[in-house]
């Protein structure tokens, strides 16, 4: 054991470019080893990490708690439908418009309801969730939204004629935005905005004795924070080929919330499992009982918080950090 | 020559015919089982339905315990969808790509099913028998792989519309609905009935889910003289409805209120019971607490069979009735593929039924369907409601679709 840890240390140490290369033969596997149901399956558990991420940013990393994120998902993904149904736009240049709309109504609901501290922003953003289903079965907007009935859409089809079926295609697409916006966050907490971030949280009266403008960086989070979500909201359009006020009910705010939690609070790489953990343990508690899969994922996730309590990234800095000491 | 010719050509047979077989889609169907898929709100917000899946699978486990449908055991998997389409997706494609079953029937919701509606032709799997009242699963040309069960709105306003042709012929119809899938079948329905004579002859207005009261609208209504009303709104507003046209002192000669809002605890007490008196309806099930099918061989046969397979289920929820009729229309199909339960033939059957009936419908009410009938029920019968209980009258009338 102890000849084994300067090993790692050694391999950690000289090269994390093996550990990326890796990591990438490993999330790029899957397309060609699984079938497209379950290649549908990852590319929604991918959405939804990035959706999380999202999430993360805000409650996680700010201390902001949201129950509301749902909210832009949804309008992320209107926004993608519509413009792919209705305008006829192809679906690439949806996703930079979904992230742009739902940034600035990021913006524009956190700039009154950050000022309202912890539980109250938790519930003023849970009213969001709450109200955003029934908004879009609003009739002034029921030509672009089609109401009730929602709207489909096209999966596209692999470009310049890679032999690779839709779903496969949109699995790595997927994988890439994923790439691209973890990477990105990594970056942005990391930096001097993400320490300050981060300060907030953790003291906001003495990151403000230290110069933060507190109410600005709070919101400039929340919009970013719903870019991403927004973003996410988008590729599931896309993915799904359906979105209706249905879709996005109260209980998706709810699951991206537990996903974050799951996965690991203030974690880059937590919302990967949050994301895997909201599409399998669903499946995974009706297949242990047909009767009361609720009960059944209710206790999953109670073991979870139990044994990992930082969830499953605080699981992994632990194993790390033993392995190197 | 001849004699090779003849050779050659039984040959080409011999060739043609196994092409021939591995033409018909027979995935899901081995020597001894056939899957059948479906998808359910067992959690979430429509979970009251979750029953009829219950029923669904203890019937189909009573036909394997029994040895099974010619031989074969009926592998029914069902998965809840928690009434969200993106999860409805994500399961329709878990039935049809992992388990391979050979169709899906009787899932439930319109916005789930609307998420897989191409999904299901794309793959050309049978989609039968959807447990929705919209019209929009009755369109052969453009989705033949899908077909409902149940009357449509659409229906049943086609029968509400000729009920007034023939009790009142020039009559002036209100028709009130609510802006949604739901509320405009009963606008087309109304219109396929009266063609030209609807733009004369009938004032709509509608009302949005999310106002707080239609009083204005029934106001309106009043206003513009009509003499017949048609009530095609979910239950709050229906209660609201009632009131308010008693309370303007308005005495239509004809009030039709749509049978999605006819709950007596839910619509007619909270109206006030004495304010409805007159008010149709429509039923096509019979209604398990009516004393009138207490000696009904179709209601005794359920009740039967409710007691050896479902003893604890409460036998007052007609959902439980539903269930058992459109379990008893899939064996119909099954029954008609004659042994050839290819995925072209269980839809060429499931749209070849011929004036079947069932013990669930009210008696007289039959399961019809064609090549270019999706509808399999379009029969219905009217109900009035005497204060008390909705009664049912007249004959049986058959919508227009």
């Amino acid at each position: 054991m102890a000849s084994e840890t300067p090993l790692l240390k050694r391999l950690l140490g000289v090269d994390q470019r093996v550990f990326w290369a890796l990591g990438l033969v490993l999330l790029v596997a899957p397309v060609f080893t699984v079938e497209s149901y379950r290649l549908f399956q990852l590319t929604l558990a991918a959405i939804y990490a990035i959706a999380i991420l999202g999430l993360n940013i805000i409650t996680g990393y700010n201390g902001q708690i949201s129950l509301g994120h749902g909210a832009f998902y949804a309008v992320g993904a209107y926004v993608a439908a519509i413009m792919m149904d209705k305008m006829g736009l192809p679906y690439w240049s949806t996703l930079p418009a979904a992230a742009v709309i739902c940034g600035l109504v990021g913006f524009g609901i956190g700039f009154p309801a950050l000022r309202l501290g912890g539980l109250y922003l938790a519930l003023t953003t849970f009213s969001l969730a709450v109200a955003v289903p029934q908004l879009l079965k609003y009739k002034g907007i029921e030509q672009w939204t089609g109401g009730v009935q929602g709207v489909l859409v096209f999966k596209p089809d692999a470009p310049f004629g890679l032999p690779l079926s839709s779903d496969q295609y949109m699995y790595l697409f997927t994988l890439a935005m994923a790439v691209l916006v973890f990477v990105l966050v990594r970056n942005l907490m990391a930096s001097r905005i993400g320490r300050a971030i981060m300060a907030i949280r953790d003291h906001g009266l003495a990151a403000e004795a230290m110069g933060m403008d507190i109410a600005r960086l709070k919101t400039n989070t929340f919009a970013v924070s719903a870019m991403i979500t927004g973003l996410a909201g988008a590729l599931s359009a896309i993915a799904v080929e359906f979105v209706s006020p249905d879709s996005f009910s109260v209980n998706l705010s709810i699951t991206l919330f537990v996903g974050m939690v799951v996965g690991g609070v203030a974690s880059i790489i937590g919302p990967v499992f949050g994301g895997l953990f909201v599409v399998f343990v669903p499946n995974l508690a009706e297949e242990i009982s047909k009767a009361a899969p609720g009960v059944i994922y209710g206790f999953i996730l109670i073991l979870f918080l139990f044994v990992l309590p930082g969830g499953v990234a605080g699981l992994l800095r632990r194993l790390v950090a033993r392995l190197l000491r | 020559m001849l004699n090779r010719r003849t050779l050659l050509a039984a040959s080409g047979a011999l060739l043609a015919a196994p092409r021939l077989s591995q033409a018909a889609d027979l995935t899901g169907v081995t020597a001894d089982e056939i899957k059948i898929g479906n998808v359910m709100p067992y959690s979430g917000p429509a979970s009251a339905y979750g029953v009829i899946g219950k029923l669904e699978q203890a019937y189909f486990k009573a036909i394997n315990d029994a040895g099974g449908f010619q031989g074969r055991k009926l592998n029914f998997i069902t998965y809840d969808d928690g009434y969200s389409p993106p999860k409805t997706v994500e399961q329709t494609r878990r039935l049809v790509e992992q388990d391979k079953v050979s169709f899906v029937f009787n899932s439930l919701g319109t916005p789930t099913q609307s998420a897989v509606h191409r999904y299901m032709q794309q793959r050309k799997v049978p989609h039968l028998f959807l447990a929705t009242g919209a019209d929009k699963w009755a369109d052969p040309q453009n989705f033949p792989w899908t077909i409902g069960w149940q009357p449509s709105y659409r229906t049943e306003a086609q029968i509400y519309a000729k009920a007034m042709l023939e009790q009142k012929p020039n009559a002036k119809m209100a028709l009130l609905y609510q802006n949604d899938d739901f509320g405009k079948d009963y606008l087309a329905g109304v219109r396929d009935v009266l063609g030209a004579r609807f733009d004369t002859m009938v004032k709509a207005v509608s009302h949005e889910v999310t106002d707080a009261t239609i009083d204005s609208q029934v106001v309106q209504l009043h206003s513009l003289g009509c003499d017949v009303l048609l009530t095609a709104t979910t239950p709050k507003f229906a209660a609201q409805t009632i009131r308010k046209v008693f309370d303007i002192g308005w005495r239509p000669a004809l009030h039709f209120i749509t049978n999605v809002s006819i709950s007596v605890a839910a619509v007619m007490n909270p109206a006030g019971a004495e304010k409805g008196v007159g008010i149709i309806t429509s039923a096509y099930l019979k209604d398990p607490t009516d004393p009138a099918w207490a000696n009904d061989t179709g209601m005794k046969e359920w009740r039967d069979w409710m007691k050896a397979h479902m003893p604890d289920a409460n036998q007052d929820d007609g959902n439980y009735v539903y269930s058992y009729g459109v379990c008893k229309t899939i064996m119909q199909v099954l029954t008609q593929c004659n042994g050839d339960f290819s995925r072209e033939n269980v839809m060429k059957q499931a749209t070849s039924l011929n004036r079947v009936a069932n013990p669930s419908l009210i008696n007289g009410i039959t399961v019809s369907t064609s090549g270019t009938n999706y509808h399999p029920i379009k029969q219905m019968q009217l109900a009035k409601w005497d204060g008390r209980t909705f009664a049912r009258f007249g004959n049986i009338i058959e919508g227009a679709g």
